[in-house]
């Protein structure tokens, strides 16, 4: 409604002082009750913008000693914690002085990620492009070659580790969610039931029992001096995990797609898989590319979930930096810090996901 | 061909299944038999391999633990609990504090949710801005960082109990937690109870008889509002009677922190706010989408039918809203009982929580995993039987 009025404004040739006026009136003075209800809401937003215009900008510790921040508290925001604490809460445990060995791999992981999401590169560039990424990832991790210091994985932590849960939680949960939605479609009854029982089974749980699953279960399930870490024991959780959530979305395309589909392939002779890999997948995925992003967007903020068994990811990272005792206190200024961090990588995949909707949309109703 | 065997009582060749793998039946049969065996080897590798663990780590299995004493306090109970009794009783308080977190959360998500899908169709565009702005960051960060955030206010930036803030006049905000005015214990409170659940039931049957009488004369009853008059009124008629006790149980600061009223520990209140604030996020885009999946012509019809907007809303545009609405909200309404189960990294005593400290304590890690995955799957099958039912109801029947 308001763009409407705004595009008829707009095409008018610009918005003059008597028609800003006159939509100032049809948008928020329409009635008694809408005048009400705006000078309300005004007088909550004004107070809320000049609180945290106080305390978070004006009065806030923007440099200084903890001693300085105490001074200031309940008036001014600390965000003195940051000058101090960010290579730890970027990069946690890992050794100080290859900390530049993290910070190149989440840039890495980060160009992998805008160059996936350009649909110039859907093509068999994208698979290459990341087994380069991931290689280089590993040795810059790792180390152990090139002259690099080995590094253990339970000295990861911070973003790329969030980075490394999401990254790996997706690819791999990815062929898992296929087969499951294949199969909760077969017709062989075992094969289905088995799926059914899979995807309800973990959607029916929290993903923390999961967890705690693979921190305390998993390694009774191997034997006698086999021992796995607690990085990939997460891991395996959350692929795990978002296996059953991305089988359902997968399954919701498979369902879209018209019986036609499979009937022609049937008709040309196919058999099952060819089928499936080159006329049913194709056009299922590509439908259910939006809810997919979403179900990554999840899984992405589910990764902070990894601290109740202990691992150090970008949001434990901050959770420890306020437990030092010199900054003890400042917790929800660490936590905002951290926020900005997730609502950046969220928000954009979000934006992502509406954009690529309205483009797939475009292309079929042409 | 087909009739060569027809009554022989031996097989009809075309039917007959060949062992080979060009056979669609016998492919089926093959692929469920080697999946079966995969799925069935690496099940048993597993278990053996659990059991030859445990026994070398000298486990016993078995629920006899839960009739052990459990000696660890619990912050807040809504039963009788002292550290000398059960992991039994133990784990029951943790379920009914997931529950208490649950059922709370979800009335409260659902009224903030509602109310901002409302407010983002508003044609007011600060209200509709504000609500856009409120659905778009609460969805795009962590429930754990908010959780966490919402903890840290109230631990850290809260001042004492001394000091502490008065947000309404009674309602006390410290680092010891939130302090509300309750009524005080009354005996007529039970009878209320009592008149609120009869006012249920006769609501239920006067909506049939309702029914019934529109079929059989066509005349309208306004069982809307009878049966909001039936609710408020019947345990209202009911305090007029036992002499309208008006006692408050306020909260007062006496030495270090408050005495009366009822406590919301910062644990609980950091959870329950963080919950609310996040699914009513969720519960928010569901019913915006839910109103406008409604299409602008069914509006038109009913007015041109000559509804009013009371009865146009209640017969016609709802029953289609809500067809939309409720089977993803139910999802949400499950996904905030899951997600209760973070309260474990705030210290809440949830199930989730005091099964950990019991399988730490015990070391009977499967049995304690075991029951919370019970726990949350009965929750989610149950509720998933209803949707199912619900949506069979609700169906469009087509001709």
């Amino acid at each position: 409604m308001a763009n409407a009025n705004a595009a008829a404004m707009d095409a008018a040739g610009g918005i003059g002082e008597s028609k800003l006026m006159a939509w100032v009136r049809a948008n928020l003075f329409s009635s008694w009750a809408n005048t009400a209800l705006t000078l309300v809401v005004f007088y909550v937003v004004a107070k809320a913008v000049f609180f945290f215009g106080s305390w978070g900008i004006f009065n806030a510790v923007w440099i200084g000693t903890s001693a300085e921040c105490r001074a200031a508290k309940g008036v001014g925001a600390c965000w003195a914690l940051f000058p101090e604490k960010w290579r730890f809460i970027l990069f946690a445990t890992y050794p100080f002085d290859e900390q530049w060995r993290p910070a190149l791999s989440s840039a890495i992981f980060i160009g992998l990620y805008f160059f996936s999401a350009m649909r110039a590169n859907w093509n068999l560039r994208l698979p290459i492009a990341w087994i380069a990424g991931l290689g280089t990832i590993s040795v810059l991790m790792w180390g152990g070659v090139l002259g690099l210091s080995f590094v253990p994985q339970e000295r990861w932590g911070g973003l790329v580790l969030t980075l490394i849960l999401s990254t790996f939680g997706l690819a791999l949960a990815f062929p898992l969610a296929i087969l499951l939605a294949l199969g909760r479609r077969s017709h062989m009854p075992v094969i289905k039931s088995m799926c059914v029982v899979y995807i309800e089974l973990i959607r029916g749980v929290p993903l923390i029992s999961l967890l705690f699953m693979a921190s305390v279960m998993f390694p009774l399930f191997l034997p006698e001096g086999v021992s796995i870490d607690k990085l990939l024991r997460a891991q395996i959780a959350i692929i795990m995990f978002a296996g059953a959530y991305l089988a359902e979305v997968v399954r919701g395309g498979l369902q879209a797609l018209p019986k036609g589909q499979y009937e022609a392939a049937d008709a040309l002779g196919l058999s099952y898989w060819q089928a499936t890999m080159m006329i049913v997948l194709p056009q299922a995925l590509r439908l259910v590319i939006p809810p997919m992003v979403n179900t990554f967007i999840g899984l992405f903020k589910d990764t902070s979930l990894v601290l109740i068994i202990g691992l150090l990811d970008i949001l434990n990272a901050a959770k420890v930096a306020v437990a030092d005792p010199q900054w003890r206190g400042f917790g929800p200024e660490a936590y905002f810090g951290v926020s900005l961090i997730y609502f950046v990588f969220c928000f954009a995949m979000s934006k992502y996901s509406q954009r690529i909707e309205v483009e797939l949309n475009r292309n079929k109703h042409r | 061909m087909a009739g060569q065997s027809a009554g022989s009582g031996g097989r009809n060749d075309d039917n007959a299944m060949r062992f080979s793998l060009s056979d669609p039946t016998f492919r089926a049969i093959f692929w469920q038999v080697v999946v079966v065996g995969i799925v069935g080897f690496c099940g048993w590798w597993l278990i053996s391999n659990t059991l030859t663990n445990l026994a070398t780590r000298g486990f016993t299995t078995g629920w006899a633990f839960l009739s052990r004493e459990a000696g660890f306090a619990i912050g807040e109970t809504m039963i009788e609990y002292g550290p000398q009794d059960t992991y039994g009783r133990a784990v029951l308080v943790g379920i009914l504090n997931t529950l208490r977190v649950a059922v709370i959360g979800i009335v409260l998500a659902t009224i903030l949710g509602t109310l901002i899908g409302i407010g983002r169709l508003s044609k007011n565009v600060l209200v509709a801005g504000v609500c856009s702005t409120y659905v778009e960051f609460i969805r795009n960060l962590p429930l754990l960082v908010q959780l966490f955030f919402w903890w840290a206010m109230f631990q850290d930036s809260l001042p004492g109990p001394r000091q502490a803030i008065e947000a309404l006049p009674g309602v006390f905000l410290s680092n010891r937690g939130v302090k509300i005015p309750v009524p005080a214990d009354h005996w007529i409170h039970a009878w209320m109870g009592v008149a609120f659940l009869a006012a249920i039931v006769a609501s239920y049957f006067m909506a049939r008889w309702a029914r019934v009488r529109q079929a059989a004369t066509g005349e309208q009853f306004p069982v809307l509002l009878a049966t909001i008059g039936l609710l408020a009124g019947g345990p209202l008629v009911v305090w007029l009677i036992g002499g309208a006790p008006v006692t408050m149980d306020w909260p007062v600061l006496r030495g270090f922190n408050f005495q009366g009223g009822l406590t919301m520990t910062p644990e609980f209140a950091a959870l329950l706010v963080g919950l609310v604030t996040y699914t009513a996020g969720f519960i928010a885009e569901i019913v915006r989408a839910g109103i406008l999946a409604v299409p602008n012509g069914q509006t038109e019809a009913a007015s041109a039918l000559g509804l009013r907007r009371g009865p146009m809303l209640q017969l016609v545009i709802l029953p289609q809203a809500l067809r939309v609405i409720i089977p993803p909200m139910t999802s949400q309404f499950l996904n905030l009982t899951k997600n209760s189960s973070l309260a474990v990294a705030i210290g809440y005593p949830d199930l989730v929580s005091i099964v950990n400290t019991t399988l730490n304590q015990t070391g009977q890690a499967i049995e304690g995993i075991a029951m919370i995955m019970a726990a949350y799957l009965t929750v989610s099958l149950s509720i998933s039987v209803l949707m199912n039912w619900y949506n069979k109801r609700i169906a469009f029947k087509e001709r």
